[in-house]
């Protein structure tokens, strides 16, 4: 890339960045030193060991998971179970809760930290059952007027024979129908990983924000490596080329904002992780505040329409 | 349990020699490519169906002379400054030259049988039929143009799923389609899916799967992970007709599967159902 076009596409994201709502009520609460950083971070073209490193924190061993967040953000947290036809998913949770008094409604991929977890969780792929779980979920939020929260944290959904049997596909397409036909309020942030369509059925939200360190793709880094390189060892340099970053997200249009973490990771300070993203889920739902149901899902289906680069 | 690994593992194992794409995989009868063309690429001895360019397909289907394509100018570019093995760009141009189309899907106006419809046909041959943002934009042209018209839409898909060049963005044409699937049943239009083989992962988790009739051609490949991703990540042992549209029926998550030289008649019955006169 030329030098002057690179220079004009850094000075075009700084300005977005700049006036990014989000960010703007980051400055506001006086934490200008955190804007500074990210905006220096982000101002420096990711290098490809930065995206690797993002890679790598976003799938981190002890990075705080969905329940960990609830347990730190929501009140009076009430989990519901199943999706009341087939199954209990456990690697998607869903529940009502009260974020600063007021009743949300949150759904989320869930991890496991011990085998036994993990294996029940199947390590945050959902089967069709999560989905629709999430989906009745989010149904009953719409009829209440109660916001959603979705955090996604999946390195994709269940590639197995009863997940497929059970149409896997299109619980991925009905959950996302089901986000477009909203008139609540909606508010998406990727806090670990944000795997293809396993992580997009729950993310088709009025704000979609990430982690600084999680990641958002179409496909596994050694997915990718596998089918366009032929080796999954290659997986550092698929993950250059498709960007999978929080910064090129943001440059392309597919996120909002970007939710800071402590210096080092989220999984060095779980506590200050969660008040940092309860924060920009606060300053999110504030600015969809007084926005009729019926213009929210006008703006929504606008702003996922818009989506894409052509000629 | 040992952990479930989610990479796609590397496959060294050299390719099947190429057959010659008029023999029939499942039977090894040979055609010549005008006995093909007039079978509608479906094997006369044992029912195989061929893959079927887009263009061959609008002409199969809609009465002649009816076709009027839109959006024909848009094309893809290289977003993300992709190279693998090779630049997008020029896998791109590669697959415009062999291909004679401008991306992967085809859309219009057409009629069937008289019964004016929209039409999105996708083409496996132009990279698999992946969805980038310019296959997202179409199908999305392709509802709005149905509500404009007061018509309803057909959509023929054929596709690996997302365009995996285009990074984040092929995977944002996800909801992209799915939004614009909802203006059209918003507007009042109804959406006819006919899944051809192979409808996988991207595509068949958006658009494909919200069709008010879902149609699929016998032995088509539909599924959301393909049979080899799952045996490798899972270890299990997959029934014989694994994500095949058989399957899919007996799963109830199709309304029909129909031999490609009724497809005609099948949507034409439709469409009269759905009262679209001319």
């Amino acid at each position: 890339m030329p030098q002057s076009e690179h220079e004009l596409r850094l000075r075009e994201r700084l300005s977005r960045l700049k006036n990014l709502p989000l960010l703007g009520g980051a400055k506001l609460s006086g934490e200008l030193e955190r804007l500074q950083r990210q905006i220096d971070r982000i101002q420096a073209e990711p290098t490809e060991g930065d995206i690797w490193r993002s890679v790598q924190l976003a799938r981190h061993d002890t990075r705080p998971y969905t329940l960990d967040y609830v347990e730190r953000l929501l009140d009076d947290w009430f989990e519901l179970h199943g999706d009341h036809g087939l199954a209990d998913d456990g690697a998607m949770v869903a529940g009502l809760g009260k974020l600063d008094g007021r009743t949300v409604a949150l759904v989320g991929q869930q991890k496991g930290r011990d085998i036994q977890e993990r294996t029940r969780r199947q390590f945050g792929m959902p089967y069709p059952e999560g989905y629709r779980k999430a989906m009745r979920v989010m149904e009953l939020a719409g009829r209440r007027g109660f916001p959603v929260i979705s955090l996604v944290d999946t390195p994709g959904a269940y590639p197995g024979v009863a997940a497929e049997q059970h149409g896997q596909g299109g619980a991925i397409a009905q959950s996302q129908a089901t986000m477009c036909r909203l008139e609540v309020p909606t508010v998406a942030c990727v806090i670990g990983e944000g795997g293809s369509g396993g992580a997009i059925a729950i993310a088709l939200a009025d704000r979609v924000l990430m982690q600084e360190n999680a990641i958002y793709s179409v496909i596994s880094p050694e997915g990718c490596a596998a089918i366009l390189w032929r080796d999954a060892a290659q997986a550092e340099k698929a993950a250059a080329a498709f960007k999978p970053d929080a910064a090129h997200c943001l440059e392309l249009g597919v996120i909002d904002g970007i939710v800071t973490e402590p210096p080092g990771g989220a999984h060095t300070d779980p506590d200050a992780a969660a008040r940092l993203l309860g924060e920009s889920l606060r300053q999110a739902l504030d600015e969809l505040d007084g926005v009729s149901g019926d213009e929210l899902r006008r703006r929504r289906r606008a702003k996922f329409r818009s989506l894409g680069v052509f000629a | 349990m040992a952990k479930i690994d989610v990479s796609i593992e590397t496959n060294d194992r050299p390719a099947p020699a190429p057959k010659h794409p008029n023999t029939c995989p499942s039977c090894h009868s040979h055609y010549r490519d005008d006995e093909l063309e007039g079978l509608l690429w479906v094997c006369g001895q044992c029912g195989h169906h061929f893959p079927m360019r887009s263009r061959a397909r609008i002409a199969s289907l809609a009465d002649e002379g009816s076709f009027v394509e839109e959006a024909s100018e848009l094309h893809s570019t290289d977003p993300l400054g992709f190279f693998d093995l090779r630049p997008y760009t020029e896998r791109i141009a590669e697959a415009e030259m062999s291909t004679g189309l401008a991306d992967a899907i085809l859309i219009g106006r057409a009629a069937i049988d008289g019964r004016r419809c929209e039409l999105a046909v996708m083409d496996f041959a132009f990279m698999g039929g992946s969805m980038g943002s310019v296959v997202g934009e179409k199908f999305s042209r392709a509802c709005d143009s149905a509500v404009e018209g007061g018509v309803p839409l057909v959509a023929v898909t054929s596709s690996g799923g997302a365009r995996m060049q285009e990074g984040i963005l092929s995977l944002m044409q996800m909801p992209k389609t799915v939004c614009a699937v909802e203006d059209l049943k918003d507007g009042g239009q109804p959406l006819v899916v006919v899944m051809a083989h192979p409808t996988t992962a991207g595509v068949l988790a958006s658009f494909a799967s919200l069709g008010d009739v879902s149609l699929a051609e016998p032995g088509a490949l539909i599924a959301f992970t393909g049979p080899r991703v799952v045996e490798q990540t899972t270890r299990e042992k997959l029934p014989d007709d694994f994500g095949l549209a058989e399957q899919n029926l007996r799963f109830g998550h199709l309304d029909a599967i129909v031999p490609r030289p009724e497809l005609r008649s099948t949507l034409a019955r439709l469409l009269r159902l759905f009262d679209a006169p001319e």
